[in-house]
Order: structure tokens, then sequence, then C-alpha cells
């Protein structure tokens, strides 16, 4: 990380620290940086910041840090922090949040985290057009927009064998409520692509 | 006991044996899953990273479906549907602006009447005794590691019907099942969920704890209710062996299935032969 200068950081970002407390209703400021939530974190292993590194960048307004680091997509949203904050900071889903605001702030995520988006993005899209998740769908959207041609493809043919490889889509009658759904979501806040 | 039942769209692809087990168990002991007029996706693992909006409208509309089927509960077998429907009802029942919000986005009426409960609580809330005179094959001897994942119980404000660090809910069907329930460390460590296809380098490592931790502790199977649990711990397994070394070989059952198969349903109509990992281990040791 590159070093930062902490009262020009608050200075900027007073806002976002206001806007992450409003947006996720949580009271990030009480933190006192007991590491609970990263001892407890069973993703830490896999993060650029770990959860409480995290929450103390909330509080110094590092908001470009966070909206561009991989932990707020490789977070699994498993609340495990959350249930131990002792301050009764639900962490996940202040990763949540952070999550959201990148994806408004067109902030690409990269590396890992790119991969976590795009699986996002084939999923919602899968049940935008059928009003379900299509699994199959959802797999082949999903390789081609990550590059990744050959994830799960020894998946295919044991799936199939074991009927559970649902070839057609199971579209929902309706699908024009659930395109509503987006749709006006879209008009009152974006961030859905 | 009348529920309205959310499917969750895993029910007839990967998470087919929840499906055909719950409905098995079900009628066994006289609950009445009604299914809710064309429900359609709770948003699942993808909604929340995107908007806080899609992630309360995309399971309101089926809340609104539901309470217009008079029924009062809705239950569903997976832990993330449960989440994400039981995340909606909470945040529309305490918060007037955003049920209205909601309803607009959503073009459908929710009032907020319902109660939303998972398909572990609805079960396992059944006067033991009535489970108990079901059981017509023991599963005797049977060591169960009951693996509960995230979802079903946090956080707890949403959850709340079992303990988040301790739950006990599945461990006392087994009990009631004949089986014995093991005390093990990894009951509520995520499995790494969705990881699972977008960074498998990630869930491998995660799944791996969960079930060298079972195997520790001499389970022969563990017992899940989520149908992506499922997939990493069955199907992903093999990435783990094969990506870490290791050479499991742990059968992983919907709880359903071995309630099920203490009730005397019959293997085949529960799907205990579409897992992954062998259950033939299993089925000789209950015989």
């Amino acid at each position: 990380m590159e070093s930062i200068n902490i009262n020009q950081s608050i200075a900027k970002n007073a806002q976002f620290i206001e806007e992450i407390g409003i947006e996720s209703g949580q009271p990030v400021q009480k933190c006192y940086q007991c590491g609970k939530c990263t001892a407890g974190c069973p993703v830490a292993f896999a993060m650029d910041y770990t959860p409480n590194q995290v929450i103390r960048m909330v509080q110094l307004g590092m908001k470009e840090e966070l909206l561009k680091s991989e932990t707020i997509w490789i977070c699994a949203s498993c609340s495990t922090c959350s249930t131990r904050c002792p301050c009764e900071v639900e962490i996940a889903h202040v990763m949540e949040t952070l999550r959201i605001m990148a994806g408004r702030s067109g902030t690409a995520p990269a590396g890992k985290a790119k991969y976590v988006e795009v699986m996002y993005d084939a999923l919602l899209g899968t049940v935008e057009k059928y009003g379900r998740t299509y699994e199959v769908g959802l797999v082949l959207n999903n390789n081609l927009k990550s590059g990744k041609l050959f994830n799960g493809a020894d998946m295919g043919l044991p799936m199939f064998q074991k009927g559970k490889l649902q070839l057609m889509p199971s579209k929902v009658q309706g699908a024009a409520e659930i395109a509503r759904i987006f749709a006006e979501v879209r008009k009152m806040e974006g961030g859905v692509k | 006991m009348r529920y309205a039942y959310f499917p969750g769209c895993s029910y007839h692809g990967t998470g087919k044996e929840y499906e055909a087990s719950t409905h098995a168990v079900a009628k066994k002991l006289g609950m009445e899953l009604v299914t809710i007029p064309d429900w359609s996706c709770c948003g699942a693992t993808a909604a929340h990273g995107k908007s806080h909006l899609l992630n309360v409208a995309l399971p309101a509309r089926n809340l609104a479906i539901a309470e217009g089927m008079g029924i009062g509960e809705v239950t569903t077998g997976c832990a993330a549907c449960y989440q994400q429907l039981a995340n909606a009802n909470k945040r529309m029942t305490e918060n007037q602006e955003i049920r209205d919000k909601v309803n607009k986005v959503t073009g459908k009426e929710y009032k907020g009447t319902l109660k939303v409960k998972s398909l572990v609580e609805a079960i396992g809330s059944i006067d033991p005794e009535q489970i108990k005179a079901q059981v017509v094959k023991p599963l005797s001897g049977l060591k169960v590691a009951a693996y509960y994942g995230c979802l079903l119980v946090r956080p707890p404000e949403i959850t709340g019907f079992d303990d988040p660090e301790n739950p006990m809910f599945m461990d006392n069907m087994m009990k009631l099942a004949g089986a014995e329930a093991l005390d093990w460390a990894h009951k509520t460590e995520c499995c790494g969920a969705s990881l699972g296809v977008s960074n498998l380098g990630i869930a491998v490592k995660m799944i791996n704890k969960i079930l060298k931790a079972a195997v520790e502790k001499g389970a022969d199977c563990m017992v899940v209710a989520c149908p992506f649990c499922h997939l990493n711990l069955d199907w992903h397994q093999k990435s783990v062996n094969k990506q870490l070394g290791t050479t499991y070989d742990m059968p992983v059952f919907y709880f359903t299935e071995l309630l099920g198969l203490a009730m005397g349903v019959s293997p085949d109509e529960l799907g205990l032969k579409t897992h992954f990992t062998d259950t033939q281990k299993v089925l000789s040791l209950v015989g």
C-alpha cells in the first residue's frame, strides 16, 4: 500500500465516511480494532485487506483504496464477523455496501474480485430473463465473460448423468413482472448492469 | 401444519434430492407444503452485491404472492432462499418507508403479515414424539456431523431460531432418527458458497477445513440444509482431493434424506443414488 496522509484523507472523504454509515446503517465509528472479525473470518486468507483493516479504512476515509480492493468482493457474506462483533457492527453488511458503492462508482474489480462480479452479473442476467436462476446459462455466461472457458466443464457430463442438468430454463409466467423490478431499480438507483 | 412453500431455483437441478426428500418427509409428518404460485428467484447470492433495493424487491414479489394465499407461514429448504426471504420480510415489516418503496418496485402490495421459517426450523419444531413415531428404521450407530453453514443461522437478527455458534436443530433431528450427532467444531464455518463458481481455488481451501474437521471426529457422513453447501461439499470434494492431494470419501446428505431413510422411504425416492460421493457405505451401515 502507498503511504497516505491520514488527516487529509479524513477531511477529503468526510462525506464518504458519513455515507457508509447511513447506507449500511452500521455504527462503523464504534470499532476499536479488537480484530475478532478477522480472527473468525473463513476467507481472510484470500483477502488483500482483512475485515478489521477494512473498517479502519472506512474510519479513515480511504475511499479509493476500499472501492478497488478485492476484499469487498471476496467476502462470502457468511456474517461470522457480524455475529461476533462486540460493537455490533454488521461488518458483512458494510462489505456489501462497499461492493454496491464500487459498482455505482464504476470501479472495475480486479483480480479475483473480477470473477465474483462476473458471476453476479451472469446469475442476475438469467433471473432478469427467465425470473429464475438458470444454472446452465449462468455457468456458460460466467465462463464467456470471465474468460475461464472451461470452468466447471468437468461437471457437465456427471451432472447430466445424474439428471441434475436442467437443459432448458424454467421461465416464470410473470416474467414481465421481474423485468419491471429490474427496470424500476435501475431507474431509482442504478448499480445493476 | 400448512406452509406456503418456496422451492428455490435449484429444486430440479443441483438440489433435486433436497426437493424430493423434503416432500417425502413432509408427507410422513403431515406437513402440507403449498407451492407459492409462479414463484421467482429470491436474488440468490448475487442481488445483495449489486443493489440494496433489488435485494429486497426480488424476494418481496414472492412474499406478496404468498401473503395472498392466506396461509400465514412460508417455508423453504434452501438456506440462501430462507435468508433472502427472511431478510426482506424483516426489512419490510419493520420499516414502512422501505415497504412502500419496494411495493412500488414490485407493483404488488406486501402488507408484512407473514412469518418466514427455514425448513430446518419448521420440521425441527414438530413435537419430537411425532417425529419418533414415524421412525421405523433407526439409523443406529451412524455418526453424523451436522453442518449448518452460514445463512441458516446468521446473522441472528434475521434468522434467530437456533444458536448462531452452536446450532442444535439438525443434531436433535438426527438423534430422533436414531443416529449419533457428533459434537464438532465446524458446524457453522462457511463453505465458500458461490466462490465455488467464481474462485474455486479459494473455495477448496474452505471446503477442505470442514471435511477435515468432520473426518477427525470420526463422522460416517455429514448432513446439510442448503443446495450450495451440498454442491460444494459433495461435488467439490473431488476438486479438493485433486487440488490439495487429499483422499476424502465423505457422503453428504440433506437432513431430509436421512430423516426419510429412517422413516422407511426408499433410497430411490429420496434421491440417494444421484450424489457424487458414494452413499452406499452409509446405506449398508444402516441396513
